[in-house]
């Protein structure tokens, strides 16, 4: 079973446009390198030179914000979703 | 109708120019839907892109920001203009005439000089800038109206966002002036007084449950679906954001043109610090005010104090926390604009601090006791700020300072009905008057001056 991951419009051009897209489990870094693997550059929209994910990238797993977890290491079980989303807040 | 990451509507400018000009049409200027604003430019790698509603950098999803070309602007021609923001519309990403459309015309609240706070804090020269008196009775209105009139430059048919209740009740009013739908998103226990002064301007109000950083999950994820929302706080953010400015434009104009040493602001998603330095930095620009310096200090509920703690612990990154504040408009636990406030007090000299709740109820108190201002809790948080960072020496008492009141105390009651129980009712005799009064006699004196 694959991890779902939801990809924002500034994205798509690397998915074929398409808004959800599959992943094999792991620890978020792996999922961001198995996006890698199958979108070629999609990984360094996410993390910087460092392999730290970038500062206005927010991750999440189900509904846990991953920097609130273990951040690239949080586990991302079978059957998962991902959702990524460009960092902004109102009030 | 234009969607995500589209631009300005150049076509109708194109026609506006074969209209007014079908012989020759070449050398003619029209005037921008935008004013003065010339593009985007990402706040983190410098790349830019043409005005539209793009919100993050694709290069590096950094927020982006308006970039203007601004000519010489005179104090006169402002002080010539209305007194509500357009005012300043030469300084914003809107169009001349955006007074002309249906808005609410917020802005040019009091900048009240508050002489009995000052005496009790031991300040020379203080003043409050009030925020109650925008039409929604706070700050929101600003931004809520320059992201009106991008949304309609852009196409838009629907004013939406995610909100700690200020923010909802500025979008729901705005959109029924302007006779568009709205879709306001808040966290199902936000108080009351929020939510009906949301809902009785009629519009979508949807309760999620959850904080104010499931609401904005939410609605940033919504924003990619639906292409003719504009989501004042998450796809126009650009312009949005730019509203912020006014508040420091007309606290330098109502100083007589001068810019104030120190400046106290709450921090929830920061962009409102921000926005008044890149404020004062763009009168400085075009000469409406002298660089005289000046020093900028944020302010925090302890309860969801994440750009505090990177503060105090001098980092660059603001680590998220799960918040827990009476101050529910400040309670934004991921700040997007974290970062650019440790830039901006930093690069100042000042310092981003936090209180404990009850400070800042003490703080309400203490200001509605000296100036009869009741302020929101985050106008309590600000003037807690002021009162530890005063007795810390890290603000001076004898250099003139600014408070920012966000908002009005009449939306979160419960803040001070804590503190001020209801008196038990007394038969209505003078005995039991006279009684009464002497049993409270200590407590008739002077309020708030503990």
């Amino acid at each position: 079973m694959t991890v779902s991951v939801r990809v924002p419009t500034i994205l798509r051009t690397y998915t074929g446009g398409n808004a959800i897209v599959s992943a094999e489990p792991g620890t978020v870094r792996e999922v961001i390198e198995g996006l890698n693997a199958q979108f070629p550059g999609i990984g360094g929209r996410l993390l910087d030179d460092a392999g730290q994910l970038r500062r206005f990238v927010n991750v999440y797993v189900d509904e846990e914000d991953v920097r609130l977890a273990q951040g690239l290491d949080t586990p991302v079980a079978a059957g998962a979703q991902v959702s990524v989303i460009p960092a902004v807040a109102g009030g | 109708m234009t969607g995500a990451n589209s631009g300005p509507r150049q076509v109708a400018a194109g026609q506006m120019r074969r209209e007014a000009s079908p012989v020759s049409t070449a050398t003619i200027e029209v005037p921008s839907r935008f004013g003065n604003a010339t593009h985007l430019s990402c706040r983190e790698c410098g790349h830019t892109c043409a005005l539209g509603s793009q919100h993050a950098c694709a290069e590096c999803f950094g927020p982006l920001e308006v970039a203007y070309s601004l000519p010489p602007i005179s104090r006169k021609s402002i002080e010539a203009g209305p007194l509500n923001i357009w005012r300043y519309a030469s300084l914003l990403p809107v169009p001349a005439d955006v007074a002309a459309t249906p808005n609410l015309e917020p802005g040019w609240t009091k900048l009240s000089r508050a002489a009995e706070l000052a005496r009790a804090l031991g300040m020379r020269e203080l003043w409050i800038k009030d925020e109650r008196g925008n039409p929604t009775h706070s700050f929101k209105d600003r931004v809520v109206a320059v992201a009106l009139a991008a949304a309609r430059e852009l196409g838009f048919t629907v004013l939406a966002c995610p909100s700690t209740g200020n923010l909802a009740n500025a979008v729901a009013a705005a959109a029924a002036r302007a006779g568009i739908r709205s879709v306001v998103l808040i966290p199902a226990d936000l108080e009351p007084q929020k939510i009906i002064g949301t809902a009785v301007f009629g519009g979508t109000l949807v309760l999620v449950r959850g904080n104010y950083d499931d609401v904005n999950r939410l609605a940033s994820e919504l924003a990619d679906e639906r292409e003719d929302w504009a989501f004042v706080n998450v796809n126009v953010r650009p312009y949005y954001a730019e509203g912020s400015k006014t508040i420091g434009f007309e606290i330098a104009e109502q100083l007589g043109w001068r810019l104030p040493e120190q400046i106290v602001v709450p921090v929830a998603s920061g962009a409102q610090l921000v926005k008044i330095d890149k404020g004062f930095r763009e009168l400085i620009a075009t000469g409406l005010v002298p660089d005289s310096g000046y020093r900028v200090f944020g302010a925090q509920a302890s309860g969801c104090a994440p750009v505090a703690t990177a503060f105090r612990n001098g980092q660059d990154v603001v680590q998220p926390v799960r918040p827990a504040t009476i101050a529910k408009s400040l309670a934004i636990g991921n700040p997007a604009d974290g970062p650019y406030v440790l830039d901006v007090v930093r690069r100042t000299g000042g310092v981003v601090a936090d209180v404990s709740d009850e400070e800042l109820a003490d703080a309400i108190r203490l200001l509605a006791g000296t100036e009869g201002i009741w302020a929101e809790t985050a106008g309590g948080v600000t003037l807690a700020v002021l009162r530890k960072l005063l007795a810390a020496g890290q603000i001076d008492p004898d250099l003139p300072t600014v408070i920012i009141n966000s908002g009005e105390g009449l939306k979160t009651p419960d803040a001070a009905a804590a503190a001020f129980p209801v008196p038990a009712a007394i038969p209505g005799t003078l005995a039991a008057f006279e009684e009464l009064e002497s049993s409270l006699r200590p407590a008739l004196r002077k309020v708030g001056t503990a």
